[in-house]
C-alpha cells in the first residue's frame, strides 16, 4: 500500500498531504478528451516544477463504439518531487469517465487507491456495454478503494447554463470539469490550462469559454466535497540548473532532425507516408518550412524512402520515417542506399506486430528486422533512443553518422517513447557540435568509390558539380571506380568493405553505459525505451542490498566495444526487452554468453516490479527448479537449444571482443 | 554496350545523345534516373550524372531529387514493366503531382531483361514463355494512363522515327512540369516486329496519324483520311470532298481538358503519334519553394536557438 492509500485509510490527516510522488490515470471513452486532459495535467505539473513521466495509452485508431471496452483511452502520469524515469507501475488515483474505463483500468489501480467516477455515465446501457451485471458503484465491488462518485455530466451542464452552445457541445467539456476537480485535488493552479485555452480559441469563441468555465466548475466543486483527506500536494523536484521544456519522443525526433540540418548546413528532406505511431513527426516537420525543411508525403512507404534517397543523392540531409510495416516495405530501398553508400536516416517508431498488429501499442520487435531484414549482406548502423528527450540526441547522432560516414542509419524508437512526455533540459547551443561534410570539387581523376582511409566513406559528389559526372546504382560496384562489376573477388571484397564500414563505427561511439554495481551478480541489459524501468529496478534492487547493474545499449549495430567485457563481469545476465528475445539472441550468438531473457509482448512497457521480480527470481532460483513458467506479466525465457543449459545458471561460457560467428555486427 | 544487337534502345540513345547537348543545359546539371530493365541501363551510356536504381522506383527517387534540387534537369528512363507494372503507382503520382521530371517510357511490350515474359502492355493473346497459350490480360495504354493522371505534357513516338523523337525530346526538355513520352521500341530478341506496321515506310502513313497542334487530323498515303468526332468517340472519315474541313477534328494540344487527347490515345487504327497534350500548370517543386518563401517571409526566425528555446513553453531552473 502506498503512502497515499495508507493516509486515505487513516482518514484523519491535515487538509493537504505532502506526498513524494503520485501516479494518476485518466481513462474514458476515446471521444471524452482523455488525452487532452492528460497532457494538460502533465503540462501543469511541469510548470509547478514536478518531474514527470507520462504514458498515453490509445485505443486502436478507428474509434470503437462509445462506451465499449475497446474504446477506452488512457493517460497515465507519474509526478514526483524527485527524479523519476517511468510513468509508474500502478496508479494511485484513477479518473474513470464511464463504466468501461473503470472496468479496464481498475485492475491496475493500487489497493486502497482513489477512484473518481462520472456517476452519470453509469447508465444501464453503459454498464451493459462494459459487461457489468450490477452497478459497481452500489454494492461491494469497489470496497477496497476509495470511491468518489461525482455526477460530472449533470454538474457540468449546470455550470455551463449560461454558455450558448448546443447541449452536445457542452457535454464535451466534461473532461475539463474532471480536470478541474483533479487540479483541486492536487492543489494545482488553473492558469496554465486557462492560458492554453486562450491561445487555442478566439476570445469570443463560446467553446473556449465553455472549457474554461468547466475547468473552474470542477475545481470549485472540489471545494464542496467533504473529504479533505483526499487532497495532496507533490512538491517541486530539484532539477539541475538550466532551461527546460516538456517534450514527447516524436517531438524530440523532429527537433533533432531540424537541429542536425542546422548543424550540418544541409537542408532537411523528410519523405514519409502517414503511419501510426510515427505520423506526429510528419505533422511537426510540416510546420517548419521556415527552416528550409522539405517534407514530402509520398504515395507509399517505398516512394517515401525512394524520394529520400533521391534527395540524399542531390545533397540533402535525407530522412524517412515509419513504423514496422513501413520498414518492411522499405527494405529493398535501404539495400540501394547501402549499395550506393548514400547518407540516409530511417526512423522506425516501433509498434506491436506482426502485420498490422496493434498500431497504437508499443513493442521492440523490429530489432532484427532493422539489423538484418534485407536481401544480401546489407549492414546498416542501428541506434535506439532511450527516453523521450533522448530522441533528440539520438536523432542528432544518427544524422551525424549518416552524413559523416555516408551510410544508412536506422533509428529505433517506439510507440511508448513517441507519445510519452517528460521535462527536457535543453542543450547549451555551444555544446552542439557541427556536423562536418565535404563535397568533392571539380578535378581530375575523380573516383566515386574512392575511400577515406579512416572511415572508408566514399566522396559525396552531388549533381551540379562540373567534371564529377558519374553513375551509381544497385549493381555491384568495383571498389574505387564504381564501375559495374561481376568480378567474384571484387564482390567478396565489397561485401567485406560494407561490413567493415559499419563495424568501424564502434571506434567512434561511446562505450555502453553501465549503471549500478561495476561487477557482481546480475547485469540487466536493456536497449531503447525500457531503460527507465530497468534503471529504476536497479535502484530498488540495490536498495535491497543486491548486487545488480544495468547496461543500456544505445548502439545496436555495431555494438560498443566494451559489451563483451561488461557481460563477463557478472554472474547472471538478464536481457530485458519487449519482444521474444531478439537482443538476447544477438548477444548469445556473438559473445556466447549464457544470458536469460526477460520478455514481454503485451503492447505495454515494462513495469518496474516485473523486472525486480525477475531479478529476484533469477538469484533465488536453484538449478533444480527450472521449468518454463509463465507469469502474470512478463515471462522469462530460459532459452532453448544450444546454450540453454548454460542459461540455467546463466554462467558465461566464453567471451571474445569480436566473435566470428555473427559477421557484420 | 550491354543491349542486344539491333535493339531499338540504341536508336533512342543516339537521339538523346544528339539532343541533349543542344538543349543549353550544362552537362553537370542533367541527371538520368532509371529503374530496372533493359531500358534502365540507359544512364551508364550517358556522360551526365546517372542513377540506376531499383525496379519501378525511379519516379519516386527522381521526385525526391527534383524537390531537393529543383534547378537540375531530371530525366527518368523506364520501361513498360518497370514503369507500368511494378512502378505504376509511382508513375501515376509523379504525373498527377506535376513534378518537373522528363519521363521516357520505352515500350517494347515484353520483359526483355528477364528473357521474355508478357508485360502489362502486351496485347491479348500474346504468346510468351509465361503465356504459352497467349496472354489473357488486357494491356494498359501508356498514353491513356498518363492522360488519366493529368500529366501536363504527353507524347508518343516510335524509336526509329528519329526526327520526331528529336523534336519531342526537345519539347519535353523545355516543358515546365512533368513530361511523359512513350517511345515505341522494338525488341528484336523477344518481341520482334511488334510495331512494324507503325514504322515500316510502306505502311506507316496509313497506320499512324501525326498530331500537330492547330492542324486537322489527316493521315494516309494520299492524305485522304481524317478523324472526326462521332458522339463520344472518334471515327475515321474521308479528308477530301465537300464539308471535309468542317467535319475534321483539329488537334489542340493545349485544350484544358484531356478528353479529346484521351480519345486520340485510344486509337488503334490509325495509331496517333506526336504530342497529345502540352498545357501549363503550376509544378510541384514551385509549390514547395513558394511555401518555403512565404514561411520565411512571415518573418519567423529559423535558427537553433529559436528552434529549441522559443518553440514552446520553457522554464528556467536556477
Ligand atoms: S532483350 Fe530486347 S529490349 Fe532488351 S536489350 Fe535485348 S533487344 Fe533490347
Amino acid at each position: 500500500m502506498s503512502a497515499i492509500a495508507a493516509r486515505a485509510e487513516a482518514g484523519n490527516t491535515p487538509e493537504i498531504d505532502e506526498v513524494d510522488q503520485v501516479v494518476v490515470r485518466f481513462a474514458g471513452d476515446s471521444g471524452d478528451g482523455i488525452q487532452l486532459a492528460g497532457t494538460q495535467f502533465s503540462t501543469t505539473a511541469v510548470v509547478v516544477g514536478n518531474d514527470i513521466a507520462t504514458f498515453p495509452d490509445y485505443p486502436a485508431e478507428i474509434r470503437a463504439p462509445a462506451g465499449s471496452l475497446p474504446g477506452v483511452s488512457g493517460y497515465q502520469i507519474h509526478l514526483s518531487s524527485h527524479d523519476i524515469r517511468t510513468p509508474g507501475d500502478s496508479p494511485n488515483v484513477l479518473v474513470a469517465m464511464n463504466p468501461a474505463a473503470l472496468k479496464t483500468n481498475l485492475p491496475a489501480l493500487e489497493r486502497g487507491g482513489i477512484v473518481i467516477v462520472n456517476s452519470d455515465a453509469f447508465t444501464p446501457l453503459n454498464l451493459q456495454k462494459a459487461g457489468y451485471a450490477d452497478n459497481p458503484l452500489s454494492g461491494e465491488a469497489l470496497s477496497s478503494y476509495r470511491v468518489i462518485a461525482v455526477p460530472i455530466s449533470t454538474l457540468n451542464f449546470k455550470g455551463l447554463e449560461r454558455v450558448e452552445l448546443p447541449k452536445k457541445q457542452l457535454d464535451r467539456c466534461k473532461n475539463f470539469f474532471a480536470l478541474g476537480l483533479v487540479y483541486w485535488m492536487f492543489d494545482r493552479p488553473l492558469e496554465p490550462t486557462l492560458r492554453w485555452i486562450q491561445a487555442k480559441f478566439r476570445n469570443d469563441d463560446p467553446v473556449g469559454e465553455a472549457n474554461a468555465q468547466a475547468l473552474r466548475e470542477g475545481y470549485h466543486y472540489g471545494e464542496t466535497i467533504e473529504a479533505p483527506s483526499m487532497r495532496m500536494r507533490v512538491g517541486a523536484a530539484t532539477f539541475p540548473p538550466g532551461v527546460y521544456r516538456n517534450i514527447t519522443g516524436n517531438g524530440a525526433l523532429a527537433l533533432g532532425l531540424v537541429a542536425a540540418s542546422a548543424l550540418s548546413g544541409k537542408p532537411l528532406f523528410y519523405g514519409t507516408y502517414p503511419i501510426t505511431p510515427a505520423s506526429d513527426i510528419l505533422h511537426d516537420l510540416s510546420r517548419r518550412k521556415e527552416y528550409g525543411v522539405r517534407v514530402f508525403q509520398a504515395e507509399d512507404e517505398i516512394a517515401a524512402i525512394g524520394a529520400a534517397i533521391g534527395a540524399a543523392y542531390g545533397g540533402a540531409l535525407a530522412v524517412t520515417g515509419t513504423s514496422g510495416p513501413g520498414l518492411a516495405l522499405k527494405s529493398e530501398a535501404i539495400g540501394l542506399a547501402v549499395m550506393t553508400e548514400l547518407p540516409l536516416v530511417i526512423l522506425d517508431v516501433q509498434r506491436a506486430g506482426p502485420s498490422t498488429g496493434m498500431p497504437t501499442k508499443t513493442e521492440q520487435s523490429d530489432l532484427l528486422q532493422a539489423i538484418y531484414g534485407r536481401n544480401g549482406e546489407s549492414p546498416v548502423a542501428v541506434l535506439a533512443a532511450a527516453t523521450p528527450s533522448d530522441c533528440f540526441d539520438t536523432a542528432l547522432e544518427a544524422c551525424r553518422l549518416a552524413l559523416e560516414l555516408m551510410t544508412p542509419v536506422i533509428l529505433l524508437s517506439d510507440a511508448y517513447l513517441g507519445n510519452a512526455a517528460e521535462p527536457w533540459k535543453l542543450p547549451e547551443l555551444s555544446s552542439l557540435r557541427p556536423i562536418t561534410i565535404s563535397h568533392p570539387r571539380a578535378g581530375n581523376g575523380f573516383l566515386p568509390y574512392a575511400r577515406d582511409p579512416e572511415t572508408m566513406a566514399r566522396p559525396w559528389a552531388i549533381p551540379g558539380t562540373p567534371q564529377l559526372e558519374h553513375r551509381i546504382g544497385g549493381l555491384e560496384k568495383a571498389d574505387g571506380s564504381g564501375q559495374v562489376s561481376y568480378d567474384p573477388h571484387n564482390h567478396e571484397h565489397m561485401v567485406a568493405v560494407r561490413a567493415e564500414r559499419i563495424a568501424r563505427i564502434s571506434q567512434r561511439i561511446a562505450p555502453a553505459f553501465v549503471y549500478g554495481a561495476a561487477a557482481g551478480d546480475v547485469l540487466i541489459v536493456s536497449w531503447g525505451g525500457t531503460k527507465g524501468a530497468v534503471f529504476t529496478a536497479v535502484d530498488q534492487l540495490r536498495k535491497q542490498g543486491l548486487s545488480v547493474a544495468a547496461m543500456h545499449l544505445r548502439h545496436l549495430n555495431p555494438l560498443p566495444g566494451n559489451v563483451g567485457e561488461v557481460l563477463g563481469r557478472f554472474r547472471h545476465v538478464l536481457v530485458a526487452e519487449l519482444n521474444r528475445g531478439q537482443l538476447l539472441m544477438l548477444l548469445r550468438a556473438r559473445y556466447l554468453v549464457g544470458a536469460t531473457g526477460l520478455n514481454k509482448v503485451q503492447g505495454l512497457p515494462f513495469r518496474v516490479s516485473e523486472i525486480v521480480d525477475a531479478v529476484r527470481e533469477l538469484l533465488g532460483r536453484g538449478r533444480r527448479h527450472l521449468r518454463k513458467e509463465e507469469k502474470h506479466g512478463a515471462h522469462e525465457d530460459r532459452g532453448t537449444g544450444a546454450g540453454s543449459d548454460s542459461a540455467l545458471d546463466a554462467r558465461r561460457l566464453r567471451f571474445g571482443p569480436r566473435s566470428a560467428l555473427v559477421p557484420g555486427m | 554496350m550491354r543491349w542486344c544487337p539491333g535493339c531499338d534502345d540504341y536508336a533512342i540513345l543516339a537521339q538523346v545523345q544528339k539532343t541533349m547537348p543542344a538543349l543549353g543545359i550544362p552537362r553537370e546539371n542533367i541527371v538520368i534516373v532509371s529503374g530496372i530493365g533493359c531500358s534502365s541501363r540507359f544512364p551508364y551510356y550517358m556522360a551526365t550524372y546517372g542513377f540506376h536504381t531499383i525496379h519501378g522506383r525511379a519516379p519516386a527517387i527522381a521526385t525526391g531529387l527534383k524537390i531537393a534540387r529543383p534547378e537540375l534537369s531530371v530525366w527518368v528512363v523506364t520501361g513498360d514493366g518497370d514503369g507500368l507494372s511494378i512502378g505504376g503507382n509511382h508513375l501515376l503520382h509523379a504525373m498527377r503531382r506535376n513534378v518537373g521530371l522528363k519521363i521516357l517510357l520505352f515500350n517494347n511490350r515484353v520483359y526483355g531483361l528477364t528473357k521474355g515474359q508478357f508485360s502489362p502492355t502486351s496485347e491479348v493473346g500474346k504468346k510468351t514463355k509465361s503465356s504459352p497459350m497467349g496472354s489473357i490480360e488486357r494491356p494498359v495504354n501508356p498514353v491513356s494512363f498518363a492522360l488519366a493522371a493529368e500529366a501536363t505534357f504527353v507524347a508518343r513516338v516510335a524509336a526509329v522515327d528519329q526526327d520526331l523523337l528529336g523534336k519531342i525530346l526537345r519539347r519535353a526538355a523545355v516543358h515546365r512540369g512533368v513530361a511523359f513520352v512513350e517511345i515505341l521500341q522494338n525488341c528484336p530478341i523477344f518481341n520482334d516486329g511488334t510495331f512494324d506496321s507503325l514504322t515500316d515506310r510502306r505502311t506507316k502513313t496509313d497506320r499512324t496519324v501525326l498530331l500537330e497542334h492547330g492542324a486537322p487530323l489527316i493521315y494516309g498515303r494520299q492524305r485522304d483520311r481524317g478523324l472526326a468526332l462521332d458522339g463520344l468517340d472518334l471515327r475515321v472519315t474521308t479528308a477530301t470532298g465537300d464539308g471535309a474541313t468542317s467535319r475534321l477534328l483539329v488537334h489542340d494540344e493545349q485544350a484544358p481538358s484531356a478528353t479529346l487527347a484521351f480519345l486520340l490515345s485510344r486509337l488503334e487504327d490509325p495509331v496517333a503519334v506526336g504530342v497529345f497534350r502540352a498545357v501549363e500548370s503550376p509544378t510541384f517543386e514551385d509549390g514547395v519553394l513558394r511555401q518555403e518563401r512565404s514561411a520565411a517571409r512571415e518573418g519567423k526566425q529559423a535558427d537553433l536557438e529559436t528552434l529549441l528555446y522559443r518553440g514552446a513553453d520553457t522554464w528556467k531552473v536556477e
